[in-house]
């Protein structure tokens, strides 16, 4: 079987919104395509729409024009197929962590599993994050980073097709958030899933894509420069603190955000 | 609220784990045969002196200030007779001589029945239409102003027009209650489940969920706090409105009481009937107080 190169397709999206301020015109132009199986970065400055862009993907958004597809077909609503990992974990509180990823679980799979399927999968998929110990916790009972893994695995338990992550690391400490890239990666490598991230941290792009796409200051952002990460996997932090072709990557993010799109934000400032 | 860290997820609170210690048939999950505590720490009686003091040095405060006052008064009881006249009073409260001759316990009993009644019949209607206003935008703006003319209006001004319709006393106290009590809960509901955080419902939009999922795993959940505190609103305004209602209508009920009292120019007892009427109405707003915190989550 031949990888789809256009799994997920963007052409000539924009984005305007009615606000009462007015219209604001938040993304012009969008071209991309996602292959199957790979794994791309949205990075940025604030308030450049590459969360819009993302939610554009997950169905949360509609277009104002342009067309995207997933797997061929028109993304019109959002869908388990399009499981998201939201920046605040979004764990319902009255839950326990199992509970929360139950109830995916079951939507996706209720229909045609036994009771005990479902309950293996919800476990399962605990485990995958190393979340096995506190399945009857509730989410205010663990930290953040566990709050965050649980989102993970809520997303993951759907076996989605693409796994849509707004920022997952951004509240978290920095040693935390290196495990969890560590874990993610991992996780990715055994599942094989199509992802789409957005981070406005350059490391946590460089080491986790495939591809990182760069994104314009808004309003009225579009996709600036798209990078090829060429470095082999699996992928150590540590070793590639050094590599050149690392370096080299990570360079490029840092000049296009800071030398090239970098005076927007000095006008603001 | 108490941490629910080393409890069962259900036990949100120890208050309701003790409950559930005191009746164990009645709780919802089997549990093992208690573990052994920890060895008892001594007992803490500075914290109870703590709790202990203050309110009864505001309640020797005000007795004393009375009992001050009164002293040489021919018209106002003392503290002490008032005391006395409440001994023999709830010494026998649910004696019955005719309608309108009964214990103090009947009327306070018959004011809490029309209560409930009427309270009961608002939150059947309060709480969907609260749902409801919450959930569709044109509702909202629809019924908006209806609520905003309606609910600043005197309860007593409701009663003629229920004794009007109904053509008798008690099923109009109890409209009087109900259309009282209603705004509280509609009102807040629709404001909690305006304000079930995006994130939530964007959680339900991409599993996609079922609508019935959504009000019972994701609304519900999320606007009970709000709902609660309506609730105890409702029912705090209730027992505002019964006495008024029943000192105009009659019958049997605290309100008619102190009314009937009055009209005997029983001064001690009226006092003892404000009295009761404040700790009942204490009592049921510590009731509703237990509720919501047993149904309150940390976020």
């Amino acid at each position: 079987m031949t990888t789809d190169q256009q799994y997920i397709k963007v052409e000539n999206a924009e984005m305007v919104f009615e606000t009462k301020k007015g219209r604001f015109h938040a993304l012009r132009e969008i071209d991309l395509s996602v292959a199957q199986g790979e794994f791309v970065t949205l990075i940025g400055h604030s308030g450049c729409g590459k969360s819009t862009l993302l939610n554009l993907i997950a169905g949360l958004l509609k277009a104002t024009s342009g067309v995207l597809l997933c797997d061929k077909r028109e993304i019109a609503a959002p869908g388990p197929e399009r499981a998201v990992v939201f920046q605040n974990h979004s764990l319902l509180p009255w839950l326990s962590c199992a509970e929360n990823v139950h109830l995916a679980v079951e939507r996706v799979f209720g229909a045609n599993e036994s009771k005990a399927q479902l309950k293996a999968r919800t476990q399962a998929a605990l485990e995958l994050v190393g979340m096995g110990h506190a399945v009857n916790k509730r989410p205010h009972e663990v930290s953040g980073g566990m709050k965050q893994r649980v989102g993970i695995a809520r997303a993951l338990a759907m076996e989605p097709k693409v796994l849509l992550m707004d920022e997952p690391f951004g509240a978290l400490d920095a040693l935390t958030r290196a495990h969890l890239q560590d874990e993610l990666l991992k996780i990715v490598a055994r599942t094989k899933s199509t992802v789409v991230m957005v981070t406005h941290d350059v490391d946590e792009a460089v080491l986790l894509s495939d591809r990182i796409v760069m994104m314009t200051n808004g309003p009225a952002a579009t996709i600036g420069e798209i990078l090829r990460v060429d470095l082999a996997r699996p992928r150590n932090r540590v070793e590639l603190a050094e590599d050149r072709n690392y370096v080299h990557c990570r360079k490029a993010v840092l000049d296009f955000l800071y030398t090239r799109q970098g005076h927007v934000e000095k006008a603001a400032a | 609220m108490v941490s629910a860290v080393f409890h069962s997820p259900l036990e949100a609170s120890q208050d309701a784990a003790a409950a559930r210690a005191s009746n164990p048939p009645a709780a919802p999950v089997a549990r093992p045969a208690p573990v052994p505590k920890a060895p008892r720490q001594p007992f803490d009686w500075r914290s109870l002196w703590l709790a202990v003091l203050p309110p009864v040095i505001g309640l020797a405060l005000l007795v004393g200030i009375w009992g001050i006052l009164t002293q040489n008064s021919t018209t106002f009881p003392t503290p002490k007779v008032t005391f006395e006249a409440a001994v023999k009073l709830f010494a026998d409260p649910f004696y019955s001589n005719g309608p309108n001759d009964q214990g103090i316990g009947w009327n306070i009993l018959f004011s809490l029945q029309r209560v409930a009644v009427g309270f009961g019949l608002a939150a059947a209607v309060g709480i969907p239409m609260g749902f409801m206003i919450g959930r569709f935008s044109f509702l909202n703006r629809m019924l908006n102003p209806l609520i905003s003319l309606l609910r600043p209006v005197s309860p007593l001004a409701w009663l003629p027009i229920g004794l009007l319709v109904f053509k008798s006393a008690n099923p109009a106290a109890i409209w009087t209650i109900f259309i009282c009590s209603i705004w509280p809960m509609i009102i807040n509901t629709a404001v909690g489940v305006q304000r079930v955080p995006e994130d939530y419902l964007n959680v339900a939009r991409v599993l996609n969920l079922s609508e019935w999922k959504v009000i019972t795993k994701i609304l519900f959940p999320a606007v009970l706090p709000y709902m609660l505190t309506g609730v105890r609103l409702s029912v705090g305004t209730a027992w505002l409105v019964i006495v008024a209602a029943e000192m105009l209508t009659g019958g049997v009920g605290i309100g008619f009481w102190v009314w009937d009292e009055w009209n005997n120019l029983n001064v001690k007892h009226i006092i003892i009937a404000i009295f009761v009427i404040g700790i009942v109405g204490l009592l049921l707003e510590q009731l509703l107080v237990g509720i919501a915190k047993r149904f309150s989550y940390d976020d």
